[in-house]
């Protein structure tokens, strides 16, 4: 058995003197598949956004091994520039991660996910599903070694969503990522799941 | 070091791109600048010293800096931004480089306009004036763009960035208004480069802890 990719022992992570996560522990194997769910003030953002280092735990330990620049995150925002294209903000995330062949890699995420046509335009002028599809695009970029994922079908249509699921059994079936995704549809990620976190409201 | 001014150069390019297409920030910073020196020209007094003038002239530029850093990094908080950039960069003080390139080239370019003004209105500057625009206007941007960082991430951002800037662009008008009117003018411009290396070498190890928690 591998050591674990993360290991997280009695997390608490409060603001102020409000605990929004508490005595949270869980391991994830590398390669592995792990599914965060609850309910709305659960923590799974919080917990997320630990992961990617976004955010410091109060008490408890977070051991992740993975250094930070190879992880992917999609979270409740796009992280993009409004005003920039798709092309230039890829560019620029690109440019940032160092990904070789950075015009092929952004060129084929852009086909997968069904924005090449509207590479050019502005972000402000895509829907809300669009910035998703776009989101997804930065956080794969760089072919991260971890997938943080907070609620990756939100905002996508039937096709989108299609597309990220597609998108996701390949990334697991690879072997060589290692995702967690916060959901509210946990059947929709059931044949890749290796692990499951349900969050209560601390 | 290739890369890291590589990631700088990326960022600065961004924020000019983005000025490009938005314009509301440096087109703000001109019309402001020039407004404010027509209307010191029309309220100083007809008898008046060119030291008072020169005294207005850095009141003009220091709110005029102050303008264009409450906007500096609005773009990054519209969508999240600037998590992406913590996350993305290698070294996190390069965000910070860039916002200062990126702010000082505003600042820069608002000065080109200023200056000719100034000096139609009031009194032409010479060499060693210059310079203490050109130094300070450094040290504006070097300080200015990590408080206004500390200050976009608080409720009261509006409030909060002229209460941390103010104090600390003191010495910056204490030195610029000295190279301008004083005899010895090299001993103000000494001071302001010993300002902005102090202020930048602070600025840039102090960035990665006002974005991160």
């Amino acid at each position: 058995m591998s050591a674990p990719l993360i290991r997280a022992d009695a997390l608490e992570k409060r603001y102020g003197t409000r605990a929004v996560l508490r005595d949270v522990s869980f391991g994830v194997e590398p390669g592995g598949v792990l599914v965060v769910t609850g309910p709305n003030g659960s923590g799974k953002t919080t917990l997320l956004r630990l992961l990617v280092g976004l955010a410091a735990p109060s008490r408890g330990s977070l051991e992740i091994a993975v250094d930070r620049r190879r992880i992917g995150f999609v979270g409740h925002e796009s992280l993009v520039y409004r005003d920039l294209t798709a092309l230039e903000n890829l560019d620029l995330y690109g440019r940032l991660y160092r990904v070789g062949e950075r015009r092929e890699r952004i060129g084929m995420l852009l086909e997968r996910f069904g924005l090449w046509e509207a590479r050019r335009l502005r972000v402000s002028a895509y829907s809300r599903g669009m910035t998703q599809r776009l989101a997804l695009c930065r956080a794969l970029l760089h072919q991260p070694e971890l997938v943080v994922l907070d609620e990756p079908h939100s905002a996508l249509d039937t096709e989108g969503a299609a597309l990220l699921d597609e998108e996701l059994t390949t990334l697991a079936a690879a072997g060589d990522h290692t995702l967690v995704v916060a959901t509210h549809e946990p059947g929709r990620l059931a044949a890749l799941t290796t692990g499951r976190l349900a969050l209560g409201v601390a | 070091m290739s890369a890291y001014l590589g990631d700088v150069a990326a960022l600065a390019r961004k924020d000019l791109r983005l000025e490009l297409r938005a314009r509301d920030t440096l087109p703000a910073m001109v019309l402001f600048v020039v407004a404010t020196l027509v209307v010191f020209h029309f309220a100083l007094p007809g008898g008046a010293s060119d030291d008072a003038a020169y005294g207005l002239l850095w009141v003009a530029l220091v709110f005029t800096a102050l303008l264009g850093l409450g906007r500096s990094w609005v773009p990054e908080g519209e969508s999240g931004a600037l998590d992406g950039l913590v996350l993305a960069t290698s070294d996190r003080s390069a965000i910070w480089l860039g916002k200062v390139l990126a702010t000082l080239a505003f600042l820069g370019a608002a000065e080109i306009v200023a200056l000719p003004a100034f000096a139609l209105f009031f009194a032409p500057l010479d060499g060693p004036a210059l310079a203490g625009v050109a130094l300070a206007s450094v040290g504006i941007c070097a300080v200015g763009s990590l408080v206004s960082a500390m200050a976009a991430a608080a409720r009261g951002r509006e409030v909060l960035l002229p209460l941390l800037f103010l104090p600390l662009a003191i010495p910056l008008v204490v030195g610029g208004v000295g190279s301008s009117v004083s005899p010895e003018p090299a001993t103000y411009l000494a001071f302001l480069g010993l300002y902005d290396a102090v202020f930048a070498i602070l600025s840039w190890a102090a960035f990665e802890y006002v974005v991160t928690e």
